[in-house]
């Protein structure tokens, strides 16, 4: 079956043939590698996406589910030379050590910063714990966002 | 494989035949099928069927996701939306859908179970509501029928005053419970108590209640023969989450606890 949807402003079609997850398709069918394929059951929120305004893990939405919706990946966030206010903040702060989980907590937190702009330190940590980083590099990051949300440079 | 997409209740229920697997936010079955559990070829998709969705005072449709719990629902199970899963989890994830999953530790029973909330099933030869304890009949195990689907969680129209959800894991989030637990209690005296993750399926502990129900202002005696009462009912087993022993002396701990948060 073709199931047509849109990712990032531009429209795709895809032919899925089994019951296999967006992420599948991002990654395997679009090439679009920033969302990460690691845990596979909605875990550690390197797969995050903006599913028809929602943040969800995208290894839990099923493609064939896709049809008419509407999704924004992390190659949706941001340009270059115009990077999205959260990921100028994380850029300053150095808050990236291996980078893999980098892409899940940018969406997480685009999604965050969007809903409201001047979260508390306490709704930052609740909205990113979805999103696990191995290296353990919290503290930067909750810093950077810290400072974007109170109007002060990381 | 296909997949179709339902505009109304009744066009859902006339696909849903042998073989046929209903996905609502698919945080259970896309785990199953990631790991090669599950392989479901004909699928009706339940995601964006707004029937499903529609929550009117004390009847929560299935389709409403934890989020909105989160937001909206009443106290305790509001507090229990907020520990499941995550936001990404929570933006996803149905109370519908946690019903028809009916894992031992689904967050949202206990509060179903301490208000004696019933779950609306419908199929093409009609609707029954069946109360939690005739709904849940052990691990994984609900008395939904093939050509049924969850349509409604229906609560009762008046609930406690004083309402607690509490739970045990070793993380504060993203973390599936090893004891959770709700407290309810009326301005009469009224007791209930639910646990989950401690049997087969969601459980009240009757004489813990019966016993704490009869008492106005329960002294710290009562509250540590009300917590014995909680331990020795609980039938919990040791598995890869906890103990037996851990979870009957936490669920009377956390059983405790909850109460005096509704005697405050």
């Amino acid at each position: 079956m073709i199931v047509g949807f849109t990712v990032n402003d531009e429209p795709v079609s895809v032919r899925v043939s089994h019951p296999g997850s967006l992420l599948d398709v991002l990654r395997d069918d679009l090439g679009l590698l920033g969302s990460k394929s690691a845990c596979q059951q909605g875990e550690c929120g390197s797969c995050s996406v903006i599913l028809d305004g929602e943040l969800v893990c995208s290894c839990l939405v099923m493609a064939a589910d896709m049809e008419g919706s509407t999704v924004t990946s992390i190659e949706g966030v941001g340009a270059e030379g115009a990077l999205h206010p959260v990921q100028e903040a994380l850029h300053s702060a150095g808050a990236i050590q291996c980078g893999f989980c980098t892409p899940g907590f940018v969406v997480a937190s685009v999604d965050l910063f969007e809903r409201d702009p001047h979260p508390s330190p306490t709704e930052i940590r609740e909205a990113l714990a979805g999103n696990i980083c191995r290296c353990t590099g919290y503290g930067a990051i909750l810093r950077a966002l810290e400072g974007l949300a109170s109007g002060v440079d990381g | 494989m296909e997949i179709v997409h339902p505009k109304t209740i009744t066009e859902a229920l006339a696909g849903l035949t042998e073989g046929v697997t209903p996905l609502a936010g698919g945080t259970d079955l896309m785990v199953e099928v990631n790991f090669g559990h599950a392989h479901p070829e004909r699928v009706i998709g339940l995601r964006r069927l707004e029937e499903l969705a529609h929550w009117e005072g004390d009847r929560i449709g299935a389709g409403v996701t934890w989020r909105r719990i989160e937001r909206d629902g009443p106290t305790a199970l509001a507090e229990a939306a907020r520990t499941v899963g995550s936001p990404q989890i929570r933006n996803a994830g149905t109370i519908g859908g946690n019903l028809g999953t009916a894992s031992p530790a689904g967050d949202g029973h206990p509060f179903l179970a301490a208000v004696d909330a019933s779950i609306e099933l419908v199929s093409l030869a009609g609707t029954r509501a069946l109360r939690w304890d005739e709904f849940f009949t052990g691990v994984k195990k609900t008395a939904r029928r093939d050509d049924e689907l969850i349509s409604a969680v229906r609560l009762p129209q008046e609930l406690p005053e004083r309402q607690a959800f509490g739970k045990i894991g070793f993380r504060n989030a993203m973390v599936i419970a090893a004891v959770n637990c709700v407290v309810t209690r009326t301005a009469g005296g009224r007791t209930t108590v639910a646990l989950g993750s401690v049997a087969p399926t969601p459980i009240r502990a009757r004489q813990a209640e019966a016993m704490i129900s009869t008492i106005s202002k329960p002294t710290s005696s009562d509250l540590g023969e009300f917590q014995r009462l909680v331990s020795e009912e609980v039938r919990p087993i040791t598995d890869h989450r906890s103990t037996e022993e851990y979870r009957r002396h936490g669920a009377g701990v956390l059983a405790r606890r909850l109460l005096e948060r509704c005697l405050r």
